[in-house]
């Protein structure tokens, strides 16, 4: 081996041992872990431990509970993604606007949500969403608006969650946005105004197509990160109320680590992990297309 | 015109209150004494701001050992990725050895595989190394992120390489080249990565939560996610631990935000 050659071996060791022993090994044996009936048993004694092949996938797939989860993570993915997206997007054309005063000012603002720590503000959320004693409720009675019972209604809990959500997230896209304006050529909207084209136009046939491929691709970011939905409803519902706020990777959880069904928690992770490399998939195959 | 400038500066004040006000109930909340924010009409701010909340946190409720355990685990980590992620990013970027491209497209894969799929069996791993209720069982798993390779080899890719060569001729070894030529130059990832790293472990919740299993050894998060199980726990008092867990992390981004921004671009623009 050449000097450079033993050099990287040294270099790259501490990295990779790390990666591998504590991560890739790991996910393979996430796999092996998922056609076995791993449990309380199994944990006691290995000897337990039997081969089931495909068995943990066909129950998962026969529990309605696991279908429920899916499709409240899918909802949170689908409506929170976008409704997050368009936040960022309001958020970063005001904060570029030529008329705005306080850029760095306001961008820090709308930043500030997405370092702080999700469980304390979730926390926070808890007790602004409270039914009597909540602020939200206090403002929307003000309005004369009627009064919800934002976590303990199954028709409002994961809109309230998703709301959060938007609040704690949108900052983020704020940030890559405005660099995507930024971007934009400023002759293009000088060639626009020549034509007669108003403020709206000018967003509609300058800023919108030429923000496009930036705005798919923060769109599917978003809601892939949003497929792993979990402390969110740990801290905010417990999944309640009747399972509506109960994402996958919550039922994994408690499948895997409160009930020890170690093999069944597996299938589940492993069928979400189908799901957001699919996801992955197409985002990947909009983004070539816009090459 | 001028229409149009009040228009963008009113959606823009409206929009930072309503980013800003959680935060400042929060804040708020935590200064009252026990229920006077469940008085019905809610008020903004404390009748007779008090301390009583946060005297209570640290004496009754230990928050100082959780905050304890959070930052040894968030400093340790954060040190340790420094060390291993510049070391394999330096070598990613800088030194020639057989397989180097395909390895890194290999360690790049693991940017699309979500954390949780391999945390069963990761528990299991670390029950067999009997480091399950232990910091180092926290910690391990973080000491090396594909983010944090990226991120560096991206930046020392453009250290150039006649500095590397003149210093091989001066007979500087291996390791006299990565940590006094190319580490030095390479000071502004490293602050990035040490923000990053430093927050997102200090923010961190579902591995600890599975890994700590007593309460002397829960970090800030955790402690907050056992409390809010207990009904008996004051809002006052909740939202006081929930500023001392924020805070920290809130602070040090507006000290950073420079440097945390820019990762944040160098990571987004991967693709």
């Amino acid at each position: 081996m050449s000097t450079e050659g033993r050099a990287a071996a040294f270099f790259l060791t501490p990295a990779l041992v790390v990666l591998i022993v504590f991560f890739f090994v790991p996910v393979i044996a996430g796999f092996a872990l998922s056609v076995t009936d791993f449990d309380l048993y199994s944990i006691g004694d290995l000897h337990n431990l039997r081969f089931v092949a495909f068995h943990n996938y066909a129950e998962v797939l026969k529990n309605r509970v696991f279908w429920t989860a899916f499709f409240n993570t899918l909802y949170f993915s689908v409506v929170g993604g976008p409704l997050t997206v368009a936040a960022s997007l309001a958020g970063a054309l005001l904060v570029n606007a030529r008329a705005a005063k306080w850029k760095p000012i306001f961008r820090t603002i709308y930043f500030a949500p997405v370092v702080t720590t999700l469980v304390a503000v979730a926390m926070v959320f808890r007790f602004l969403y409270h039914p009597r004693f909540g602020v939200i409720n206090l403002i929307l009675d003000r309005m004369g608006l009627p009064v919800v019972d934002w976590l303990g209604d199954p028709r409002f809990a994961m809109p309230a969650i998703v709301i959060f959500a938007v609040w704690k997230n949108f900052g983020y896209n704020v940030i890559i946005f405005i660099a995507g304006l930024q971007n934009i050529p400023e002759e293009l909207y000088e060639a626009a105004r020549i034509d007669g084209a108003g403020e709206w136009r000018q967003f509609r046939h300058v800023t919108l197509p030429m923000l496009g491929p930036t705005f798919l691709f923060v769109g599917t970011v978003t809601a892939i990160g949003y497929l792993q939905l979990f402390a969110e409803p740990y801290v905010m519902t417990r999944g309640g109320p009747v399972n509506k706020t109960l994402s996958a990777v919550m039922l994994m959880y408690q499948q895997g680590f409160k009930w020890w069904r170690m093999g069944y928690a597996a299938a589940i992770a492993f069928l979400l992990f189908l799901v957001i490399g699919a996801a992955t998939m197409l985002q990947m195959r909009l983004q070539e297309r816009r090459r | 015109m001028k229409r149009n400038a009040i228009l963008v500066n009113a959606l823009l004040i409206i929009g930072a209150t309503v980013t800003l006000f959680p935060l400042l109930w929060m804040i708020s909340a935590s200064f009252m004494t026990s229920g006077e924010s469940i008085t019905w009409p809610p008020h903004v701010i404390p009748h007779h701001p008090t301390l009583a909340q946060y005297r209570d946190l640290f004496t009754r409720l230990k928050v100082g050992r959780a905050f304890f355990s959070s930052t040894f685990i968030a400093v340790v980590t954060t040190l340790f990725s420094l060390l291993f992620n510049s070391m394999a990013g330096y070598a990613f970027a800088k030194l020639r050895f057989r397989g180097r491209e395909r390895m890194f497209g290999l360690l790049l894969t693991a940017l699309v595989i979500p954390a949780q799929v391999g945390m069963l069996p990761l528990f299991l791993l670390m029950k067999t190394l009997h480091l399950v209720n232990t910091y180092w069982g926290v910690i391990i798993p973080s000491l090396t992120t594909v983010l944090g390779i990226f991120l560096v080899r991206q930046f020392m890719l453009s250290v150039p390489q006649e500095l590397l060569e003149a210093a091989r001729i001066d007979g500087a070894g291996e390791w006299r080249i990565y940590w006094s030529v190319v580490m030095p130059l390479a000071r502004p990832i490293l602050a990035t990565l040490a923000i990053f790293t430093f927050m997102t472990t200090w923010n961190d919740f579902m591995w600890p939560l599975i890994v700590l299993s007593s309460d002397a050894k829960y970090t800030l998060p955790v402690l907050i996610a056992s409390l809010s199980g207990e009904h008996a726990i004051d809002v006052e008092l909740m939202m006081a631990g929930s500023v001392v867990t924020v805070l920290p992390v809130l602070l040090l981004f507006l000290c950073l935000q420079r440097y945390y921004i820019a990762g944040l671009m160098a990571g987004s623009v991967k693709g």
